[in-house]
């Protein structure tokens, strides 16, 4: 495992999932099977009594599960790198134990009556039924608690809120379902151009092999998407993605969350941040990861944001600030080169085979997550492309390249977001996949602009 | 008034009475608390193993969404009513509701609300169109620009529900301040009524409210307007905001009812009064008050100003000081009684220590920062399900096990009760409590699919999940056979030894028209 | 309200009505109706490119009158009850009560936009324009953008023109004011039982009702083909149409109620002391005055 990453380095029980079954440890076997072999097997007079032990069973060996699964970091709160996520996390443990014990005493008093108290038992009711002395104190000192509880919560809140003087400022873009990460300014320096997508890279078949596509009874063929696959899953699946935003230790660095299309929320708990992204504001965060914690931290999208919020998630690289500086300089360097290519690309003339292979690449990474790898979509909300008007009748060429470039209803506008070639290569694939026969080749320079 | 029963199909459309319309709403919100079940069963199928097991993503968040929707809107708010109807008139000695006609028009409603809104999941379901997929919040602009064509009918069905509620509510409130009997003054009322009495004014206060936030979808959908836009103006946050503005005292109106109903279950099978009769009514008035001042603890995670945050923080931790005293207040009627355990009282036992579990994980959510962590995720969905089922559902079984030989006039079946109670209990723990956990570690609400590293909670939250369903045919079990095939034993007018209240004046079954000469209360019956 | 005890004999008096067939038609009613309207809408916007079919007008015409059929047939009823002495004071303040409750939850109603204009207006415009937390929001996202209010300039650029106090929503709220005015004076000569008072100035106040009406729609036509200002004109637009929309039809509705109340004066149902149908369209009237005196000072003045 790698280091300073306690949200990967949770032990993954459930080996027969995983690509190389690491038969991690079982404490997972957790009370429960006996558990449910006492509840169903108890019967008759004691009934009750029995079911008073049961819950104190299940609550302490809850809470001591809870502790010992805790402290070993899995399942509780991550404690994280970050000043901030320490704070939070010791807030939670503070809450939780205030509350532990708050329900203990509570609980106990209850069930000590409970137990006492009963006719079973031969006791009398007492009558009293008013004290304002008791009211007022159980009003008091709840009320003194929570003042307690609230002081180093808003500390902690006002040292969340203050993004000022970073070293780095990030731009964080989510759009349907990937993020966008553009470097804004670094060590004053805002002439930075450096601007890229992360996507969920877990491939596909991983993870697309639902029983029913389109509903649970889905009627017509159109509604069946293939026979179910079950291909190994990797250890992070669904925590992994094509390029990671890189940050560099030491520094404070500002992000500056929005959106596109719907709002997102860009969440790594490592850091204790959970920011939305709310499209037409941004919203600022920051975070300083101490030197010496460098390393992979994940994280997801949080808002529900549509069909694909659950393959949003968030890789952020920590690196030395001279690995940044190499790596900022690379990637600006790489960025420049790749955009001139493709301005030459423009006018280069591709065979049908180059078209069709990249762009069955580029449909299956950019396309498939709504219009599906078979092209049948998910009607009404994404148009099939099979056999649709646009993209398997020649004259439907122009408005093809046109929602393309520009967008429509959902779909976002790509002209920014990819490069003629990979575009042309994309809707070459279209016009000429899953039985669309047009016949038709798009070039580069075909989608540069609007087509007529 | 003679007490004669209309008889045929034509007696439910038609009816003014109050028990045949209170007997109408529970067993619609009964079958949509089966339908709504049913999803969170699939979403559970689901969720069982890591991967895409059943569904594909888009059709598990209209599961999601229509689950949230039909539990809330046409499980539990329903529920709540009929009991309000059945009981209100019996417990404050009125011959019936105030506004008799109303009472059925608002119930009739209900059915073609959620005709539209289960019509457009079932068409989904068959594989044509999507339902709403944008959770039972649906924030803008998700359920905006980016929702799909059903999202209209939807927004038309809230208007339904709203309607509904808020007759309901008008009809409730007038009830108790215009017909109650000679002598039942306000503060001799039960707690029942009391607690009905402040939720219909929350849900006359916030419907309206609801109403004007899917009316302002609705614009911005068809009609070019900018409200959730930002690009003319306008914020997508002030959704939020509207709806939180409903949504959060929303979430009182569905246990008020219930902390009614456990206050007058434990005085009885304690034998003793309840304690602290006043400070139980202004605490439910405290809260209710609060409920208004604390609905960004929703948005801690959207960006608001410290200032916000600060003072949404501090109003949402004071609710637990009027909730605290209520529970105290329960756990000092049981103190030095003399307790049996019936099923009414096992319920409320376990709703009074479930509730303040999930009421204590509400007091973490409502620390900010660490809510940074907790927001949307698991730990959320725990929460508010342990407020919810094993609040506000055991609170209803509860009343609903206390009150059933009251209207069918036979004792139910106590075996078959008490396993539907202990495993509902054992059930609705493996299901909600791992939920703390994978939420702790990290899972998103909301996903079809998660990392592995969760994997082995969810095995047993579904298991759970399954568990606690079957155990819910149990119930169905009991209440058919008391209320079709009346097998049990005659149960006498105060069924319970030392029920009181003027309910239990009535004989068992209670006639059909209640009180049509008003009794004259002289002391205090709760 | 909440000092009231009902005696024994006005309980034993209250009158429960026997079946009614009004709840369920009305339902049914509002169900087809807004199956129709929800149709109608994606029928005529073409945002939401479905196959819903083309029904929806005839659907939206049949549940409206369905809603009708049903409002003419349970106000029959109750004003039948209410002509054969079926009532008791006591039926009296439920209807009194549930009338006062009900415009307690029209209050709410607005009070959800008037939230939203003030929200807009303090909040979500100064943040665009760099307010505050959100100096990025200005700088990176809308750095043209001022706030202002009304806002005639929005963030993605579209300009209009804001709808001043003067003329038109002045006189409207003259208008209204006398027409409450008489409003009270009728609702006087009622209690007096001078039948002819209460028709002379309850028709004044309708005829004010329907000319504030008027002169609304003349309001709304000079907004559209003038000044640019319409629904598609960003929040202002948006918050000004939503507002003055739902306070214009709870007029046109108000006004109607206050003729039926006219025809009924002349029918002679109306006593000094049974006349709650008549009160109740004058809490509506006084109401939806209220709420426009609001409007004036928030909407067009401030
Ligand atoms: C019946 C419904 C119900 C009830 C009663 C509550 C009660 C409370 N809720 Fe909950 N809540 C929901 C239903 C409910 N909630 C729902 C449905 C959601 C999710 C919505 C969505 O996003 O879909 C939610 C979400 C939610 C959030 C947002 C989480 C997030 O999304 O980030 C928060 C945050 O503050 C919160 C807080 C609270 C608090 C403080 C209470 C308090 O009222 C609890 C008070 C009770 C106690 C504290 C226990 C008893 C008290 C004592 C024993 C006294 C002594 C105690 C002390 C001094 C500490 N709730
Ligand atoms: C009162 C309200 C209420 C109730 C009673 C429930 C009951 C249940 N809920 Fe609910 N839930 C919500 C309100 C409620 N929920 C809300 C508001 C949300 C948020 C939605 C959103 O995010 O937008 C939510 C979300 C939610 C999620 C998260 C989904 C997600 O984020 O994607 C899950 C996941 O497990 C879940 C599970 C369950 C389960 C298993 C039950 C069980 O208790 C249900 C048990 C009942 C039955 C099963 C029916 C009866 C039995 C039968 C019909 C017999 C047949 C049974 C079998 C075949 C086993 N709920
Ligand atoms: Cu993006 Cu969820
Ligand atoms: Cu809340």
């Amino acid at each position: 495992m790698r280091r300073g990453v306690p949200s990967t380095a949770v032990p993954r029980f459930f080996s027969p999932y995983l690509a190389s079954s690491t038969h991690a440890n079982h404490a997972s076997s957790w009370a429960t099977p006996a558990l449910l072999k006492k509840a169903f097997s108890f019967t008759g007079s004691r009934l009750f009594l029995s079911g008073v032990i049961l819950f104190a069973v299940f609550f302490s060996s809850s809470n001591v599960l809870f502790s010992s699964i805790a402290s070993a970091q899995s399942y509780d709160m991550p404690q994280g790198v970050t000043e901030i996520s320490q704070q939070e996390f010791a807030l939670h443990r503070m809450m939780f134990w205030c509350c532990v014990a708050i329900g203990i005493g509570v609980f106990s008093v209850m069930f000590y009556s409970i137990l006492k108290h009963r006719k079973s038992q031969g006791h009398k009711a007492a009558q009293f039924h008013e004290s304002t002395t008791v009211e007022i104190i159980w009003t008091a000192v709840p009320f003194l608690i929570l003042i307690a509880m609230a002081i180093p919560a808003t500390k902690t809140l006002i040292q969340m809120k203050d993004s000022s003087e970073a070293a780095l400022t990030i731009k964080v873009t989510g759009s349907q379902w990937k993020w966008q990460y553009s470097y804004l300014e670094y060590k004053a320096n805002n002439t930075i151009d450096l601007d890229y997508l992360s996507v969920l890279s877990t491939p596909r078949e991983q993870f697309e092999t639902p029983l029913r596509a389109a509903g649970l009874f889905p009627l017509g063929v159109a509604s069946y998407t293939g026979e179910r696959k079950s291909a190994p899953k990797n250890s992070d699946y669904l925590l992994e993605v094509d390029k990671p935003v890189v940050i560099p230790t030491g520094k404070k660095v500002r992000f500056l969350i929005t959106s596109n299309d719907v709002i997102h929320a860009w969440w790594v708990a490592d850091f204790g941040i959970k920011q939305d992204a709310i499209p037409g504001f941004i919203n600022e965060t920051w975070t300083k990861v101490p030197v010496g914690k460098e390393g992979i931290y994940r994280g997801k999208c949080a808002e529900l944001c549509g069909k694909d919020h659950g393959y949003m998630p968030i890789v952020v690289k920590a690196v030395s600030e001279s690995e940044f500086d190499q790596w900022l300089a690379d990637s600006q360097a790489a960025q420049k080169k790749a955009k001139a290519d493709a301005a030459n690309s423009v006018d280069a003339v591709m065979s049908k085979d180059e078209l069709m292979t990249l762009g069955e690449k580029e449909y299956l990474a950019k396309c498939s997550a709504c219009h599906q790898a078979n092209g049948q979509g998910l009607p009404p909300t994404f148009p099939a492309l099979k056999g649709s008007l646009i993209a398997s009748k020649p004259e439907g060429l122009a408005t093809h390249i046109n929602h393309v470039r520009n967008g429509i209803n959902m779909m976002p506008a790509f002209k920014d977001i990819l490069s003629p070639k990979v575009m042309a290569a994309i809707i070459t694939y279209e016009r000429n996949a899953w039985g669309n026969d047009t016949d038709q080749l798009v070039q580069p320079k075909d989608v540069v602009k609007d087509a007529q | 008034m003679s007490d004669h029963h209309p008889t045929g199909f034509s007696r439910w459309l038609f009816t003014t009475n109050h028990k045949d319309i209170g007997s109408m709403y529970l067993i619609f919100s009964f079958a949509m608390f089966l339908t709504g079940g049913f999803m969170a069963m699939v979403i559970r199928a689901e969720l069982m193993y890591p991967g895409l097991q059943l569904i594909d993503p888009n059709f598990f968040n209209q599961m999601t969404t229509t689950h949230g929707l039909i539990m809330v809107f046409g499980a539990v708010m329903p529920a709540f009513v009929g009991l309000a109807n059945w009981m209100i008139p019996m417990m404050i000695g009125a011959p019936d509701m105030a506004l008799p006609r109303m009472n059925n028009w608002s119930f009739w409603i209900l059915p073609f609300a959620f005709a539209i809104l289960i019509g457009s999941i079932v068409v989904a379901a068959f594989g044509g169109g999507s339902a709403p997929n944008f959770g039972w919040t649906f924030y803008a602009p998700l359920s905006t620009k980016y929702g799909p064509p059903s999202t209209d009918f939807f927004i038309f069905s809230v208007h339904l529900m709203g309607i509904s509620s808020i007759m309901g509510a008008i009809n409730v409130i007038v009830t108790i301040f215009n017909m109650r009997a000679p002598g039942m003054t306000f503060m001799r009322m039960p707690l029942f009524v009391w607690t009905w009495l402040i939720t219909a004014f929350l849900l006359i206060a916030v419907m309206p409210v609801l109403a004007g936030a899917v009316t302002m979808m609705l614009m911005d959908r068809h009609f070019g307007t900018s409200f959730f836009d930002a690009a003319g103006g306008g914020d997508p946050v002030l959704f939020q905001h509207v709806f939180w503005f409903f949504g959060h005292p929303e979430v009182y109106i569905m246990i008020l009812p219930s902390f009614g109903i456990i206050s007058a279950i434990l005085p009885t099978f304690a034998r003793k009064p309840l304690f602290g009769y006043p400070s139980m009514v202004y605490a439910t008035a405290s809260i209710a008050f609060l409920s208004f001042v604390v609905w960004a603890h929703h948005m801690f995670t959207v960006g608001l100003p410290l200032a916000g945050n600060l003072f949404f923080m501090y109003m949402t931790m004071l609710i637990a000081v009027p909730t605290g005293v209520k529970v105290f207040n329960w756990v000092a009627t049981m103190w030095q009684g003399s307790m049996t355990f019936e099923v009414p009282m096992l319920f409320s036992i376990a709703f009074v220590v479930l509730f303040t579990i999930g009421g204590l994980s509400g007091l973490m959510l409502a620390i900010t920062p660490a809510d940074q962590q907790y927001q949307d995720s698991y730990f959320v969905v725990a929460h508010f399900h342990y407020v919810l089922v094993s609040g506000a559902i055991f609170g209803i079984m509860a009343g609903v096990y206390y009150w059933l030989p009251k209207w069918t006039g036979v004792m139910f079946n106590e075996t078959l009760a008490k396993a539907h109670f202990w495993c509902s209990l054992v059930m609705v723990n493996l299901l909600f409590f791992p939920m703390h956990f994978v939420g702790l570690a990290g899972m998103q609400r909301r996903i079809p699919d998660y990392p592995l590293q969760f994997a082995d909670l969810n095995f047993w939250i579904s298991i759970g999940g399954f568990g606690f369903g079957l155990s819910q045919l149990l119930l169905l079990a009991v209440v058919w056979q008391a209320c079709i095939q009346r097998k049990g034993k005659k149960a006498t007018a105060q069924v319970w030894e030392s029920a009181e209240g003027l309910e239990w004046t009535l004989p068992s079954p209670a006639p059909y028209h209640s009180f049509s000469t008003p009794p004259f209360i002289k002391a205090a019956t709760h | 309200m909440s000092s009231h005890h009902p005696t024994t004999s006005e309980h034993s008096s209250y009158y429960v009505p026997e079946k009614s067939i009004w709840p369920i038609v009305a339902s049914v009613g509002l169900f087809v109706t807004v199956l129709g309207a929800a149709n109608t809408i994606q029928q005529h916007t073409g945002i939401v490119a479905s196959n819903t079919g083309h029904y929806g007008t005839w659907l939206l015409a049949t549940g409206l009158a369905i809603l009708l059929f049903m409002i003419v047939g349970w106000f029959k009823d109750t004003i039948h009850e209410s002509l054969t002495g079926m009532n008791s004071a006591q039926l009296g303040i439920s209807y009194r009560m549930g009338m006062a409750w009900f415009i307690f939850s029209e209050v709410m109603f607005f009070a959800a936009f008037f939230g939203v204009l003030f929200y807009t207006r303090l909040l979500a415009i100064p943040w665009l324009s760099g307010a505050g937390h959100t100096a990025m929001t200005h700088e990176i996202l809308w750095p043209n953008f001022q706030a202002m209010w009304p806002l005639v300039k929005t963030p993605d650029g579209r300009e209009l023109e804001a709808m001043g106090p003067w003329p038109l929503p002045l006189i409207n709220t003259l208008i209204l004011l006398t027409s409450g005015i008489f409003l009270t004076i009728a609702h006087h000569a009622i209690k007096l039982g001078q039948r002819n008072k209460v028709l002379v100035n309850l028709g004044i106040c309708v005829l004010l009702g329907f000319s504030f009406i008027c002169v609304q729609a003349y309001e709304y036509h000079h907004a559209y083909t003038e000044m640019g200002l319409t629904l598609h004109a960003g929040i202002y637009g948006s918050v000004f149409f939503m507002l003055t929309g739902f306070h214009g039809l709870h007029v046109t509705i108000g006004a109607i109620l206050l003729t039926v109340m006219w025809f009924r004066t002349a029918k002679n149902h109306f006593t000094p002391d049974n006349h709650f149908a008549f009160e109740a369209a004058a809490w509506y009237w006084h109401f939806v005055d209220v709420v426009w005196i609001f409007l004036f000072f928030v909407v067009y003045w401030l």
